[in-house]
């Protein structure tokens, strides 16, 4: 693709260093809904219109530097004043240019803000540190925490090679599970201080905060993993209280559901296969 | 032309730390301020290289995280209110009676007590460091709940802010009233040098918004100790309410740091360029235009606080409308090099630096109107990597351009031009390996304001560390420039720099300017 070999360029150009193995350690994702693909498409969009005037105005720049030296005897024109024409000229350009990219994004933040229909709603409440998710009207609800091994790993001076831990600052105890292709609704608020959810592949960052309620949705149309990280300062381990999402399919929803209820019955007992949820 | 009276008669300078205590001088106050300013340039460096060395790569190495979070706070509080704010102060200080023909600042007591608020101001704020709970952690934007935890760093943070604006307000009323009231006959406002334009405008916006920023301060302080609930919504408060406020004075703080830039770059490129500024009217009103847009911006350090729709849109077009203005700039900027006979001394050197990379800055800046992909961006590396290219290779920049450009006029000696060259190219180069794979860590993902992060950052992560170390330490060049002209060197000549003849007043006084800049003012016609 053009814009990955360009991005790999301006890499290179830096240094020739591995990273660029990763396909995602310098790009936004993909995304694995139709919204994130829209704003990725938007955000290549604004990037490439970036690149378009810095190749314009660099080039003049860099023109001017070459060919107007004094040392190559260049003589200044010391009549090139003003211009009311080019004046004009260069703030309607763009005006017309920004008008060009203000459409889309409109469009898409219209979407984006348009919450109603959804099909499953989750409450999810930061607190310092880690998320509890509320699956409303289900009778399901847990606390997701930095996973053990991770928190054992980042402890100053822990004598852990963190690169050998799986997922490290990635994994949680027990993520969020959500089904593919369904409409969920998230309601975000914030216990303490203010927090803020965010899942890179879904294109969703909203802030948590407290008495505040505030929506956001996602329909995920791929099965998988994702992760995200906490997008709000929140104190001393801000950057330990990661998100997972486990996309699954409807019918391992439904058994997951139907487990995660079980156990909340239960109370006392171990909960099967899946993560254990605090019953609340 | 201008004609200057240049017998100093009364050249006759106290002496002693007198002197300084007690300075009404206006380049003796420009001094201490760009002093001071330097100072603070290598304490908030020293903290910005703690924080490259934890995060050069993964796994807590050397600090607690929340002594990372408070490293990370005051930092930016040092940077912005410590190191640029008062260098720009002691630019206008030192140039602008210089440039409009001035014996002085029109309020030189005031003036000295808004220069020795500061270095108490900030003695306050690092001395939290040593308080119970350690320095202020909460981030300089001071969001409340989160501020409003931090243990005894509290009320003195709170009142150094007090200080810093008042110091601000006072420094701006200072540069307002000498602009409007000293200007030598015949320089009208259209006649203006340009630095001194933007450094009004920029006056007007520090007395607009220093008490904004005093207000929200002042009601967490109330918050905290006197139990009312301005932004606690246990008592009915909106926490949602103090970043509105916040950034109604924080959006237009942002153009306080770059408008004087604007003016020095304005100043430079005509000179090394042999030619006029192209569109000076139009710089003029692009400047005013700007800052008035800055009023209206504000909410968009705030997509993902959730507003209605309408707000959304309302700050996303307003936003993108602020680029048109800059855009303006640059396109002047530029036009003024076209046909002109460029020579590249360090001063021009600085200036060309900045329109490229302050261009950079401006293009984040743009992506990061756009609502729906502001809310990827928000909060991340990415947002570091636009404010770093605006604020460092911007603002600080403009700021090494100023001080290359004036010094010999200050000191009356030309400086090493190969060191200072040295110190150009390997600032230059390590701004960017420091700056620009921050665009990638933020884009692939990587939160601002952590002190750890997941393995597949380290490689960036690495490299911007490796661009900050050199960066840092290569500000010790600029030192060693500054300190080589205060002690001696070639005789500067009073035009100083080929270029500069005939623009300015401040070239026809003799190098050094004379302790009292114009006793008589010259003609302008
Ligand atoms: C073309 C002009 C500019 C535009 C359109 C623009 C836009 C933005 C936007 C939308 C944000 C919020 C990003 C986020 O938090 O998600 C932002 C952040 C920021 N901008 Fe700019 N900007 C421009 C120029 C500048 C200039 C000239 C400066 C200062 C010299 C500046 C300094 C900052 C700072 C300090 C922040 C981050 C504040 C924080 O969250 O701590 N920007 N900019
Ligand atoms: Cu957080
Ligand atoms: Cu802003």
């Amino acid at each position: 693709m053009l814009n990955r070999k360009v991005f790999s360029a301006l890499g290179g150009l830096l240094a020739a260093v591995p990273a660029l193995a990763y396909e995602s350690s310098y790009n936004m994702p993909m995304g694995v809904t139709a919204i994130a693909r829209e704003v990725h498409g938007l955000h290549m969009q604004i990037f490439w219109v970036c690149v378009a005037i810095a190749v314009a105005v660099f080039g003049v720049m860099i023109y001017s530097i070459v060919a107007f030296r004094k040392s190559n005897g260049a003589v200044p024109d010391r009549t090139l004043l003003h211009s009311t024409k080019v004046e004009v000229i260069w703030t309607i350009i763009p005006v017309a240019i920004l008008i060009f990219m203000a459409v889309p994004a409109a469009k898409t933040l219209v979407k984006m803000e348009d919450t109603r229909n959804a099909e499953l709603s989750v409450k999810v409440t930061g607190y310092q540190w880690k998320w509890q998710y509320e699956y409303l009207g289900k009778g399901v609800s847990f606390y997701s925490s930095l996973a053990t091994e991770s928190n054992y790993a980042r402890q100053l001076n822990s004598g852990v090679d963190v690169t050998k831990v799986k997922d490290y600052l990635l994994d949680v105890d027990n993520a969020m599970v959500v089904p593919v292709d369904t409409k969920v609704r998230v309601l975000l608020t914030g216990n303490d201080v203010i927090h803020s959810w965010w899942v890179p592949d879904f294109a969703v960052k909203k802030d948590a905060i407290p008495g505040f309620i505030n929506e956001a949705w996602f329909k995920v149309d791929t099965i998988g993993r994702y992760t995200g990280q906490c997008a709000e300062l929140c104190g001393r381990d801000h950057g330990f209280m990661p998100i997972v999402v486990n996309v699954v399919s409807k019918e391992d929803f439904a058994k997951w559901l139907a487990a995660q209820q079980q156990a909340t019955k239960a109370a006392t007992t171990t909960a099967p296969a899946a993560p254990a949820a605090a019953a609340l | 032309m201008a004609h200057a009276d240049t017998h100093d008669h009364h050249d006759h300078k106290p002496t002693g730390i007198g002197r300084w205590l007690f300075a009404t001088n206006h380049k003796d106050i420009g001094t201490m301020y760009m002093v001071f300013a330097l100072v603070m340039f290598f304490i908030g460096g020293a903290m910005a290289l703690g924080i490259r060395a934890e995060l050069f790569k993964p796994g807590m190495q050397f600090f607690d995280p929340g002594f990372y979070n408070s490293l990370v706070t005051s930092h930016a509080l040092v940077m912005i209110f410590g190191a640029v704010m008062p260098a720009f102060v002691g630019l206008a200080n030192w140039m602008i009676p210089l440039q409009i023909g001035a014996p002085d600042m029109a309020l030189p007591r005031m003036n000295n007590y808004s220069f020795w608020i500061l270095p108490f101001a900030f003695t306050l704020l690092l001395s939290s460091f040593f308080t119970a709970g350690g320095g202020p952690a909460g981030g300089w934007t001071l969001y409340p709940p989160l501020s409003l935890q931090a243990g005894d760093s509290f009320p003195l943070t709170i009142f150094a802010i007090h200080m810093m604006g008042a110091s601000s307000i006072m420094g701006a009323i200072n540069v307002i009233v000498t602009i409007l009231n000293m200007r030598a006959p015949g320089m009208s406002l259209l006649k203006l040098p340009l630095f001194c334009w933007t450094w009004l405008i920029t006056a007007y916006l520090l007395i607009a918004v220093m008490p904004v920023l005093a207000g929200a301060v002042t009601m967490l302080l109330t918050d905290h100790y006197f139990g009312t609930s301005f932004f606690n919504p246990a008592g009915g408060g909106d926490p949602v309410m103090f970043q509105h406020i916040f950034w109604f004075f924080g959006h237009p703080e942002v153009y306080i740091l770059i408008l004087p830039a604007f003016g020095i770059v304005s100043e430079i490129i005509p000179t090394f360029s042999r030619k006029p500024l192209f569109g000076y009217d139009a710089m003029v009103y692009a400047t005013a235009s700007i800052a008035f847009l800055s009023f209206i911006v504000w909410a968009h350090h705030m997509f993902t606080v959730g507003m209605p729709l309408s707000g959304q849109m309302f700050f996303m077009m307003s936003t993108m409308l602020i680029a048109v203005p800059t855009g303006v700039k640059v396109f002047n900027w530029t036009t003024t090099m076209w046909k002109g006979s460029l020579s590249f001394e360090p001063p021009m050197l600085f200036a060309l630096a900045f329109l490229f990379l302050f261009t950079i800055g401006g293009f984040s800046g743009l992506m990061l109107a756009i609502a729906p992909a502001d809310f990827q961006y928000q909060d991340t590396y990415f947002v570091v990597a636009h404010f770093h290219y605006v604020l460092v290779p911007g603002a600080v920049f403009a700021i090494m351009a100023g001080v290359y450009y004036w010094l010999p006029k200050w000191t009356g000696h030309m400086y090493s031009m190969s060191l200072a060259k040295w110190h150009f190219w390997v600032s230059t180069v390590s701004v960017n390996v420091l700056f620009f794979p921050q665009h990638f860590l933020g884009l692939a993902g990587m939160p601002r304001r952590i002190p750890d992060y997941s393995t597949q950052f380290t490689d960036w992560n690495m490299v911007s560390s490796v661009g900050g170390f050199v960066f840092g330490f290569s500000q010790l060049l600029f030192v060693a420039v500054i300190w080589q002209s205060a002690r001696g060197g070639a005789k500067a000549s009073d035009k100083v720099w080929e270029g500069t003849d005939p623009a300015g007043l401040e070239w026809t006084l003799p190098s050094p300017a004379p302790y009292h800049s114009f006793e008589t003012a010259p003609e302008i016609h």
